[in-house]
């Protein structure tokens, strides 16, 4: 593991400083997860459409690439014009490219968690062009320099006040005020005037179906819909997984999507784009960006059918107690730590260690990815590719000698217990981080073994 | 019935009392137990820390222990799952397989196996129950909540069968402690925060003990438990389902 990249036990380490900013930010995923298990207790048969759910996307990832021409094909009967893009730089330089053959110079932008991924912000403005996000929470963390925290709630890690702050700022709302109407109705107004005056826009993509050629875009403000429908040319960008076969899928995802995410029985907008409207440009970016190496990692491949709902974050202990930006990451929390060692194996070597494999988020997965079971795969895959530490290594294998030789086991074990009982000094200290927080056990006078040996020999 | 003992290393070496109420209460149940004295470790460190191609030596040694037995029974889910999930014997795959599949943890042997339906057990306190993960998701020894399914559960149907004893209600039945291994060391900070999280729901609801399938989450909390200075003490559900 390169150590001058801070990993995720390091930046958690920072982030558990401030004991009552854990607290708040537990509770409030927490919050989440609740809503979410109150709504999905209210469908019987949520089971069974998590099922269909994860089939469906099953049969998506073995025909991909029939689905992805079907698609293109009747997308551009719609008179929408696709580009493919092998990687995220050529993602960001096609959106540039139609910016720039209007001569647009700002563009508003709803929600896409890959354009983050292939930090489009960041370069469309080296080259001159202004964008803004109009989803509030990225807009927020857009005002804040900062990236994303969630994928669903950009924001969650920043409390009330420090938006009020914000605000102060960047728009001019008195200093102090941090109600939450008064803050929504201000960027409203700020966001209104955007959307007026962009020419460009560009959203994500939910759902692309193959058989109409159409693409849905789900939204709880209605931002994705003023941006596009204002503007004289609409730029979607999609990663290749977002297929699925035929418009009656969508009953399927749409029940479990906003349900997984937030508890809602359905997102406020989900719109549906078919075709541009007459004078309209509507172009379609769909996107590999190594998906199509994670989709030849047979142990890997189904975090393909991930549908972005943010469930797996919101239930992980872990993800509520190191925070999003811990992980480093554009996607975060449990999917991210499977899909981000997909891009860079080297630089994203601690995410699949930052979990306790409690299984908590394959659970609650919608489309039944087994997170946690990829979690310990991809650490075995991490460990032979080289990229665990020589300390890491050289205890495994004095371990693994220790565990393997009865006799070294008992004498080393007879040894440990001493050294807690008689020296516990010798473990008691700082460079013992069971110790910071937590007392070693205290050691019993004989093992089990021994007692066993004692009391019940020649039984 | 020959039952051999499994017991995971750091239950022999740190908690023997655990054991030793595993095995009195599988024998005052009539069960003919053994426990190989040559036995260590699972394997489940090694491996859960990404180096399952060390865990070898622990695999042969746990087919030499236990191959020959009807049953093999362990007090830890943790360590039952390991075993279930990656016992393996490259030159005799079937006699892993076979092995694999014949090894409970505790409480699920005595429900699914025994069908137990009395203890003449009791403890007249208040008590946490710690659903541990890896035998509540993955041994699926009680129901999860974030399924929806019908509730049970294998250690709560026995524990209701000891007298006296009042199982408190908990804001987060099956939160995850942050124990996790090796989990414990490398994200220290994460791991300890869990582990306080988890102790205070018990504290807040009066328990006077903390019980659960896995020493190894107990241990964690008591690390908590006894750096707060708290008096609650922690004792794995042998030791409950086994007092008179
Ligand atoms: S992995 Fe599953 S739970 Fe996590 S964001 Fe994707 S669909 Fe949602």
């Amino acid at each position: 593991m390169n150590i001058d990249v801070k990993d995720h036990a390091a930046l958690s380490d920072v982030f558990n400083e401030d004991e009552d900013r854990v607290n708040w930010h537990d509770e409030t995923l927490w919050w989440i997860r609740q809503k979410r298990d109150k709504a999905v207790n209210q469908l019987p048969e949520w089971e069974s459409l998590r099922e269909t759910a994860s089939q469906i996307k099953n049969n998506v990832l073995s025909y991909l690439s029939n689905y992805l021409q079907q698609f293109e094909a009747n997308a551009t009967k719609n008179g929408i014009k696709i580009h493919w893009a092998a990687d995220a730089k050529e993602h960001n330089e096609i959106v540039l490219g139609l910016l720039q053959s209007k001569q647009v110079k700002q563009m508003v932008k709803s929600k896409s968690m890959l354009t983050e991924e292939c930090h489009l912000n960041e370069f469309l403005a080296e080259n001159g062009i202004d964008v803004i996000d109009s989803d509030l929470g990225e807009r927020i963390v857009q005002l804040a320099k900062e990236p994303p925290s969630h994928i669903v709630l950009p924001c969650i890690h920043k409390k009330k006040e420090e938006i009020g702050e914000l605000f102060h700022q960047h728009l001019g709302t008195p200093a102090g005020n941090a109600d939450p109407q008064f803050l929504t109705e201000t960027a409203r107004q700020h966001l209104r005037e955007t959307f007026l005056t962009r020419k460009a826009a560009l959203t994500g993509v939910n759902f692309a179906v193959a058989a109409t050629g159409e693409f849905v875009v789900c939204t709880n403000e209605g931002n994705a819909d003023m941006g596009a429908h204002l503007a004289d040319i609409h730029i979607a960008s999609m990663g290749i997984e977002k297929i699925i076969p035929e418009r009656k899928h969508l009953g399927v995802f749409l029940r479990l999507l906003t349900r997984s995410a937030t508890g809602q029985p359905i997102t406020t907008y989900s719109s549906h784009f078919n075709k541009p409207r007459p004078g309209q440009e509507m172009h379609i970016i769909i996107v590999d960006n190594g998906r199509t190496i994670q989709l030849g990692r047979e142990d890997f491949r189904n975090s393909l059918k991930c549908i972005r709902c943010g469930a797996c974050m919101n239930t992980c202990p872990v993800y509520r107690r190191s925070g999003g930006h811990s992980y480093h990451n554009a996607i975060s929390g449990p999917i991210g730590s499977i899909l981000a060692p997909n891009l860079d194996m080297e630089k994203y070597a601690d995410l699949p260690f930052a979990s306790t494999l409690c299984g908590s988020c394959s659970n609650v997965c919608p489309v039944k990815i087994d997170i946690h079971q990829q979690l310990y795969k991809w650490r075995q895959v991490i460990v032979k590719n080289g990229y665990a530490t020589t300390a890491k290594k050289a205890s495994m294998r004095l371990m693994s000698f220790t565990l393997s030789t009865p006799s070294v086991y008992h004498v080393g074990g007879k040894a440990g217990r001493w050294v807690l009982k008689h020296a516990p000094f010798a473990v008691n200290n700082k460079f013992n981080p069971w110790y910071k927080h937590r007392d070693m056990p205290e050691p019993p006078k004989e093992s089990f073994g021994e007692w066993y040996a004692k009391n019940k020999n020649g039984r | 019935m020959r039952v051999g003992l499994f017991i995971p290393c750091y239950v022999d070496q740190f908690y023997p009392d655990a054991a030793k109420a595993t095995l009195q209460l599988l024998e005052k149940l009539g069960v003919d137990v053994i426990y190989p004295p040559k036995q260590t470790c699972c394997g489940q460190p090694m491996a859960n820390s990404g180096f399952e191609h060390l865990a070898g030596g622990c695999n042969e040694l746990f087919i030499k222990n236990f191959a020959e037995f009807d049953y093999v029974v362990a007090p830890s889910g943790s360590c039952v799952l390991h075993i279930r999930e990656h016992l393996h014997d490259d030159k005799n795959p079937e006699v892993a397989a076979q092995l694999s599949s014949k090894v409970y943890e505790l409480t699920s042997f005595l429900t699914d196996v025994l069908k137990v339906t009395y203890l003449p057990a009791k403890f007249p306190h208040k008590v946490g129950f710690h659903q541990s993960c890896h035998g509540q998701r993955g041994l699926h020894l009680s129901q999860m909540s974030e399924l929806v399914a019908p509730g049970f559960s294998k250690p709560g149907s026995l524990l209701n069968m000891v007298e006296g004893i009042e199982i408190v209600p908990l804001n987060r039945i099956d939160e995850c402690c942050g124990f996790g291994g090796t989990f414990c060391v490398v994200e220290e900070a994460v791991s300890a925060k869990m582990g306080k999280d988890r102790v205070e729901d018990h504290l807040e609801h009066a328990a006077e003990f903390i019980t659960g399938v896995d020493m190894s989450c107990l241990m964690h909390m008591e690390g908590i438990l006894n750096r707060k200075g708290s008096k609650v003490k922690v004792l794995h559900i042998a030791e409950i389902l086994n007092g008179e």
